[in-house]
C-alpha cells in the first residue's frame, strides 16, 4: 500500500464503502460527493499503523458489523481497527484534531550509520536549536524543527519520534532524518534516504492551548480515543 | 505479504508505482504449484490504457474460471521504468505473482490498435523472449496474438507462434487443453503448433508461405502442411447470454481511464458504415438480453463499488430494449449516485430526454459524428445521419438547455472534394446559427462548437479496402481547406477546430494494410528507439522514415496505391462471413453515391447469416 499515493487511498476507501454497503453521506449538488476526510495525508513510500479519517453516515452501523463488512471489502494491506463515533459539532473533522504523531524510523543500511549513533541521538536532542530546510512546492525555507520534535528514542536499527503534525505545524520524519544525518556528518541517499518508515499513531489534545504551544506527552491522546463504540 | 518484483527504491523513483504492484481488489490469486498452466495476459499500452480494455476483463474471468489455469496481467512499462529494467537487465513479471514472463506458458497480447505494434516488441525484449519465432526454444512461452488488429495478422506475423482470429469465449478452452496434452507426452514446440494449427480459428503463421508477383502484390498464399486448414475461420459467440462475463473486474488503484462498470449491451452493428471496420468485423448483430444485462449491472456494481456505470456498443441507440435497461439503471443508480454513461446515443427525443435525467445538462456536451460535411458524402461512406437530423437534434438540445456541441469527421474519404470539406464549416455554421435564433434572455451564453476531424485509414475487411489512401500533405491541406472555411463564416468564434496528426495516421495506414514484408520495418524501428508510438508525445518520425530506407520498404505501396477488385489482399485467408464479394459490390455502390440499408431495415446478403443467428434471424424467430 505504500506505493499508493493518498487521493488514490482515498478512492480506494470510496469505493470500498460502497462494496461495504456502509450508508455514508454525500454532499448535495449535481455531482454529489461522499462526506469522507482523512486526518492526515500519508506521503508515498511510508507505511502506517494508525491512519484515521472520517466519515458522515445517514445511519448508525454497529462498530463490529462496520469493521467486518469494511475489511470484507478491502484489499490486502488495507485494514480497518475501529470504526467509532465522534461527537458532532466540535469534533466533526478528524483533520483538525491532529496535533502529532508518532513515527518508527527503521535504517535500510545500519552500516551508513556511525556505530555511536544512539548517543549523538542524545546529542542531537539535546540541542536547542535544530535549523533544517523545509521545502515547500515553490520555496525552500531555512526553519527552527526543535519545538516540533516531541520525543526522539533509539530503538533496534531505527528511531521512534513524536512529531507536531496538522495544520497548525507539521514535521515530517524525513526531514529530522537528513537533519540528524547532518549532525552525524553523513548524507542520505535518494529516494527513500535509505529509510523505512511507519507511522505509528495521530494524536490530537486533550486541552485546548494556545496558537504556538506545543503539547507533549501528557497533553495528547491518541485519535482512537476520541470516538465511542457503536453498539448494535 | 506478495512479493514485488521491483526494489522499494525503484518503485519511488518512478512514476505512479502502482502500474506495477498488482494486488487490486478482485485481481485473481492462485498456488502456481496447484495450476497446470499459466498464461500472461497482455495489453501492450500503459496499466491505466490497458486496465480499460473489458476484452482483458472478459478472458481474464474465463480463463481463471478453469481450476488447472492461472491468468494474470502485464502491461506496458512506461519509458521511465523501461530503461531501468533495460539498465538493470531486470526480467518483465507479471503483475499478480510478480514471476517473470519468461516461465509462463502462454503469453497472450491482445492487439487493438496499429500503433502499438512497437510495444509488443518491447513486451517480448523485456521478458527475454526473442522478437521472432523462429528463433524460439521449447521453453519460451507461446506467444499468442489476439484482438482487431489480428484480421490482419500478417506485419507481425515474424513475431507471433500463433493468432486467434475472432473472439475469445469459443475455442480458448479447446486450446488449453491441447497444450496440457502435449505438456503430458513431453512438449514440442513444433507439434504443438502443428496440432494448434487446427484448433477452429487459430492461425499458425510459420506454417503458410507468401509469394509475391514482381509488382509486389501477392500470387498465393498457401499452408506448408496438408493436415492445416488454407482457410481460418473467424471464431464468434452466438449467444452472448450463456458466454462468461467478468462479474467481478478488478478495480485498479489509481484512475484509469475507463475507472466505471462497463456493459456490453451488443456486439456488432447493423448499420454498415462503409469506413468503419468493427461494423464489419463482429456482424452479426447480437444482443444480451435486458434481463441479464440488469442482473449483471447489479452484481458489478454490487462488486466494483465503482460511481458510474457506461453501456458498451458501436451503437446503444440500436439495442432494442434501450428503453427499459436505461430505466431500470436509472432507478437503481439514483439513490446510490451512481452516474450512468451513455456513449454511442442517437440525439433524439429519446436520448434528450434520458440524457437530461442523467447528466449535468449545463456541462455536458452533445456528440454527432456526421462522418462527412456534406449528403453526397455521407451517401458515399453510408452514413445514415442527414443534415436534417443533426439540426433536429441540435436544436432540441439548445431548447433543452445544452450549449456544448461535438462534431466528428473525417478527411480524405473516397470521392471527397474540396465542396466536401467546406460543407463541414458550413454544417458547423448551421448548428451555430440554429443557437443564436432562440431568443437571448432563454440562452446560457454563448455556443460552443467543437469540430473534431480525424484523417481517413483504410482498413481490411470493409468495403473501402480497395481504396488509396491520401499522403501526408494532402491530409494537412485537407485540414486547412476546413481551418479557413470555418475562419471565413460569421459564427467563427463559437466553433472550435482540431484535427489529428498526419504522420501518425499514414503509419497507421501502412500498418493496417500491410504484408508479412512489414515486419521487417516494425523491427528495425523498434530496435531504433521506437515504443508507445500511439503517444503524440512519444512518436518518433525520424526512426520509421530511416527503417523504410533501412528495409527498402516503399510505404506508397501499402497506402497510397489503388488496388484492383482481383488483387490478393494478406488477409484474404480469413473467412470473417461477411464475403468479399460484397465489400466489393459495397465499394461499387459507394462510388455510385448509393445508401445500403441496415440489418435490420433489409438484408443485404453481406454473408455473416452463415453463422446462424443473430440480427440475421431476427424476424425470422
Amino acid at each position: 500500500m505504500k506505493f499508493i499515493g493518498h487521493l488514490d487511498v482515498m478512492r480506494c476507501f470510496q469505493k470500498a464503502m460502497r462494496r461495504a454497503d456502509i450508508p455514508i453521506s454525500f454532499t448535495e449538488g449535481f455531482s454529489p460527493h461522499m462526506v469522507m476526510s482523512f486526518a492526515l495525508p500519508l506521503g508515498v513510500g511510508l507505511t502506517s499503523s494508525g491512519e484515521y479519517m472520517d466519515i458522515e453516515v445517514d445511519a448508525p452501523v454497529p462498530s463490529k458489523d462496520a469493521v467486518r463488512r469494511l475489511n470484507e471489502a478491502m484489499p490486502e494491506g488495507l485494514q480497518v481497527l475501529s470504526f467509532r463515533q465522534i461527537e458532532e459539532g466540535k469534533a466533526a473533522k478528524a483533520m483538525t484534531l491532529v496535533a502529532a504523531a508518532d513515527y518508527t524510523v527503521f535504517f535500510k543500511q545500519a552500516e551508513r550509520w556511525p556505530k555511536d549513533w544512539p548517543e549523538r541521538l542524545r546529542e542531537f536532542e539535546a540541542k536547542e536549536h535544530i535549523i533544517a530546510a523545509k521545502k515547500t512546492k515553490t520555496s525552500e525555507k531555512e526553519e527552527d524543527i526543535r519545538p516540533m520534535i516531541g520525543r526522539l528514542e533509539p530503538r533496534e536499527d531505527g528511531i521512534f519520534m513524536t512529531l507536531s503534525a496538522g495544520s497548525a505545524a507539521n514535521l515530517k520524519p524525513e526531514l529530522v532524518m537528513e537533519a540528524f544525518a547532518a549532525h552525524c556528518g553523513i548524507t542520505l541517499p535518494e529516494p527513500d534516504l535509505g529509510l523505512r518508515i511507519n507511522r505509528e499513531d495521530l494524536y490530537g489534545k486533550k486541552t485546548a492551548h494556545g496558537a504556538g504551544s506545543v503539547p507533549w506527552a501528557e497533553d495528547l491522546i491518541s485519535l482512537q480515543d476520541m470516538g465511542r463504540e457503536i453498539e448494535s | 505479504m506478495r512479493k514485488l518484483a521491483l526494489s522499494d527504491e525503484i518503485l519511488l523513483s518512478i512514476d505512479k508505482p502502482a502500474r506495477y504492484i498488482g494486488g487490486e481488489v478482485n485481481a485473481v490469486w492462485k498456488d502456481k504449484d496447484q495450476v497446470d498452466v499459466r498464461v500472461a495476459m497482455c495489453f501492450p499500452d500503459v496499466y491505466e490504457i490497458g486496465m480499460s480494455h473489458l476484452g482483458i476483463q472478459i478472458l481474464y474471468e474465463l480463463f481463471n474460471r478453469r481450476p488447472d489455469v492461472w491468468c494474470e496481467r502485464v502491461y506496458s512499462p512506461w519509458t521511465d521504468l523501461d530503461k531501468i529494467m533495460r539498465e538493470r537487465d531486470i526480467p518483465l513479471f507479471a503483475l499478480e505473482s510478480q514471476d517473470r514472463i519468461r516461465d509462463f506458458d502462454f503469453l497472450g497480447i491482445t492487439i487493438q490498435y496499429e500503433m502499438c505494434y512497437t510495444n509488443i516488441l518491447q513486451i517480448l525484449d523485456l521478458s527475454g523472449i526473442p522478437l521472432l519465432a523462429k528463433e524460439r526454444d521449447d521453453t519460451c512461452p507461446l506467444v499468442i496474438g489476439g484482438g482487431p488488429c489480428t484480421y490482419n495478422p500478417e506485419p507481425l506475423a515474424d513475431f507471433f507462434d500463433l493468432f486467434y482470429i475472432g473472439e475469445g469465449e469459443t475455442s480458448y478452452d479447446a486450446l488449453i487443453d491441447l497444450y496440457k496434452e502435449h505438456r503430458q507426452r513431453g512438449f514440442r514446440r513444433e507439434d504443438f503448433l502443428a496440432d494448434a494449427a487446427r484448433v477452429p480459428g487459430i492461425y499458425v503463421p510459420s506454417l503458410y508461405h507468401t509469394s509475391y508477383h514482381a509488382d509486389g502484390t501477392i500470387a498465393s498464399f498457401e499452408p506448408l502442411r496438408g493436415d492445416i486448414p488454407p482457410v481460418i475461420q473467424k471464431q464468434i459467440v452466438m449467444d452472448l447470454d450463456a458466454a462468461p462475463y467478468p462479474l467481478a473486474p478488478i478495480v485498479p488503484f489509481i484512475k484509469v481511464t475507463q475507472d466505471r462498470v462497463v456493459l456490453e449491451i451488443q456486439r456488432g452493428c447493423i448499420r454498415g458504415c462503409r469506413f468503419c471496420q468493427a461494423g464489419m468485423l463482429y456482424r452479426p448483430t447480437r444482443q444480451r438480453s435486458v434481463e441479464n444485462l440488469k442482473r449483471i449491472a447489479d452484481e458489478m456494481l454490487k462488486n466494483t463499488g465503482h460511481e458510474e456505470i457506461s453501456l458498451s456498443s458501436l451503437s446503444s441507440s440500436d439495442y432494442p430494449e434501450l428503453e427499459e435497461l436505461v430505466n431500470y439503471l436509472i432507478d437503481v443508480c439514483g439513490g446510490k449516485k451512481i452516474n450512468i454513461s451513455l456513449p454511442s446515443l442517437r440525439i433524439d427525443a429519446f436520448s434528450l430526454d434520458v440524457m437530461g435525467k442523467v447528466q449535468d445538462v449545463r456541462k455536458s456536451s452533445l456528440t454527432f459524428a456526421p462522418e462527412a460535411g456534406s449528403q453526397r458524402l455521407r451517401n458515399v461512406i453510408n452514413k445514415g445521419l442527414t443534415e436534417e437530423d443533426i439540426l433536429k437534434g441540435a436544436g432540441d438540445a439548445f431548447a433543452g438547455g445544452w450549449n456544448k456541441v461535438k462534431l466528428y469527421f473525417m478527411l480524405g474519404l473516397p470521392t471527397e472534394t474540396e465542396e466536401d470539406r467546406k460543407e463541414i464549416a458550413h454544417l458547423a455554421e448551421k448548428i451555430a446559427v440554429r443557437y443564436y435564433e432562440i431568443p437571448k434572455e432563454q440562452r446560457t451564453g454563448k455556443c460552443q462548437i467543437t469540430v473534431s476531424t480525424s484523417f481517413f485509414v483504410p482498413k481490411p475487411f470493409t468495403p473501402f479496402q480497395w481504396a488509396p489512401m491520401c499522403t501526408k500533405g494532402e491530409f494537412l491541406g485537407h485540414a486547412r481547406t476546413v481551418n479557413h472555411e470555418i475562419k471565413d463564416q460569421k459564427n467563427h468564434k463559437s466553433v472550435r477546430y482540431h484535427w489529428h496528426e498526419a504522420d501518425v495516421t499514414v503509419l497507421e495506414g501502412l500498418l493496417a494494410r500491410g504484408d508479412r514484408r512489414i515486419g521487417a520495418v516494425i523491427a528495425d524501428a523498434y530496435r531504433h528507439g521506437a515504443l508507445y508510438d500511439a503517444w503524440t508525445d512519444e512518436f518518433k518520425r525520424e526512426i520509421w522514415e530511416q527503417a523504410f530506407v533501412n528495409t527498402g520498404i516503399d510505404p506508397d505501396f501499402y497506402t497510397v496505391r489503388k488496388r484492383e477488385e482481383n488483387e490478393i489482399f494478406p488477409w484474404d485467408f480469413i473467412d470473417m462471413g461477411v464475403k468479399k464479394s460484397y465489400l466489393w459490390r459495397e465499394w461499387q455502390r459507394a462510388q455510385e453515391e448509393k445508401v445500403t440499408e441496415n440489418c435490420r431495415a433489409k438484408c443485404s446478403g453481406c454473408g455473416a447469416a452463415c453463422y446462424g443467428g443473430g440480427v440475421c434471424f431476427e424476424s425470422k424467430n
